[in-house]
């Protein structure tokens, strides 16, 4: 005989529950995190050498480099002067709560003010796997194209912060600000948008500022 | 691409959910899928007789409800869904302030057992 049987469980439910214990553990070192998605070269890896640049000198840097192979993500943060460790996740489109779970096991976090995870370049993925760091921010960048937010919704909607690279272009690309703007705004109102340029340097300042705000708030809480 | 660590969520939870009801097999499941849960259930469905194998999920049918988007525009009030899958700003007062109501969903909702 069939019998139905309730169950109403968030299909996400083992990586959120993993998500929050990673949150718990962050909180509990005082360290304030990040987790950086954007599409393959948007510019994620410059934007962690930039933020690195301006804040080694003052703070010290953790950062966890996601990719499906390789170790130069996790090289250029080395060089930049964080502590890195890479996660090749051998073709999987995301880096989940149980794989940073796993890479800060590599770290001491009470040693460090600042965690940087550069997740896998994908627009989709990423944003279905909650990591439990403090603030999710998105890399946007000029040559991509203004329709991102209304092709990719579900990585605009539930993001904190906004960084919009490679401004330097804008001259040279057919991208209408307006519209790309809002799409932002219609699935995610009065974001924090940086627009920068990580060959220029533009930007960046206001990008670190807020950053060192998080920190010192963090440490502070 | 994220469809095959999900498909496999979905079995670990059915079997779980199957196991501790005494089940001796799952014969379906009925799952809730958001409009903008970047969920595409063809995937999930490509993904399932390959993981459920050897489960008692093994031979299930899948059923993916589908919960529209809809949106509350925050100048005026007025609730509308996406026309034909796009986003725009509110049909009413054109206003780009929104919040979304509901499309996010991505749970599974039951299962049936013998």
């Amino acid at each position: 005989m069939t019998k139905i049987i309730s169950i109403i469980e968030k299909v996400q439910n083992a990586n959120d529950q993993l998500a929050a214990e990673i949150q718990e553990q962050l909180q509990q070192a005082r360290l304030f995190s990040l987790n950086l998605m954007a599409s393959p070269g948007a510019g994620k890896t410059s934007v962690i050498e930039k933020t690195l640049a301006e804040l080694i000198p003052l703070y010290n840097i953790a950062a966890i480099d996601g990719d499906i192979a390789t170790s130069i993500d996790a090289d250029r943060a080395a060089e930049a002067g964080a502590t890195a460790v890479q996660i090749n996740t051998g073709g999987q489109c995301h880096i989940d709560a149980n794989m940073l779970k796993i890479a800060l096991g590599e770290f001491e976090l009470d040693n460090f003010d600042l965690l940087l995870v550069e997740n896998v370049g994908n627009l989709i993925c990423p944003a279905s796997f909650k990591l439990g760091t403090d603030k999710n921010v998105l890399i946007a960048s000029i040559p991509e194209g203004d329709d991102k937010p209304y092709k990719y919704p579900g990585m605009y909607q539930d993001v904190d912060a906004l960084i919009i690279n490679k401004i330097d272009l804008l001259p040279y690309v057919d991208f209408d600000m307006d519209y790309f703007k809002q799409g932002v705004q219609m699935l995610n109102p009065d974001l924090l948008t940086f627009p920068i340029s990580c060959k220029t340097g533009e930007g960046i300042e206001s990008w670190t500022n807020w950053v060192i705000g998080q920190i010192k708030t963090t440490k502070s809480s | 691409m994220h469809e095959l660590t999900i498909t496999e969520q979905i079995v670990e939870i059915a079997t779980r959910h199957g196991e501790k009801n005494e089940a001796e097999k799952i014969t379906d499941l009925y799952l809730v899928i958001g409009e903008l849960s970047t969920v595409i259930d063809d995937s999930v469905q490509f993904y399932w007789d390959l993981i459920a194998e050897n489960t008692i999920c093994e031979g299930a049918n899948l059923h993916f409800k589908r919960i529209p988007a809809k949106f509350l525009c925050l100048e005026c009030d007025h609730e509308f869904r996406l026309a034909d899958g796009e986003l725009t700003p509110c049909p009413h007062c054109q206003s780009n302030r929104m919040k979304i109501l509901q499309g996010k969903e991505f749970h599974l909702d039951s299962i049936n057992i013998v």
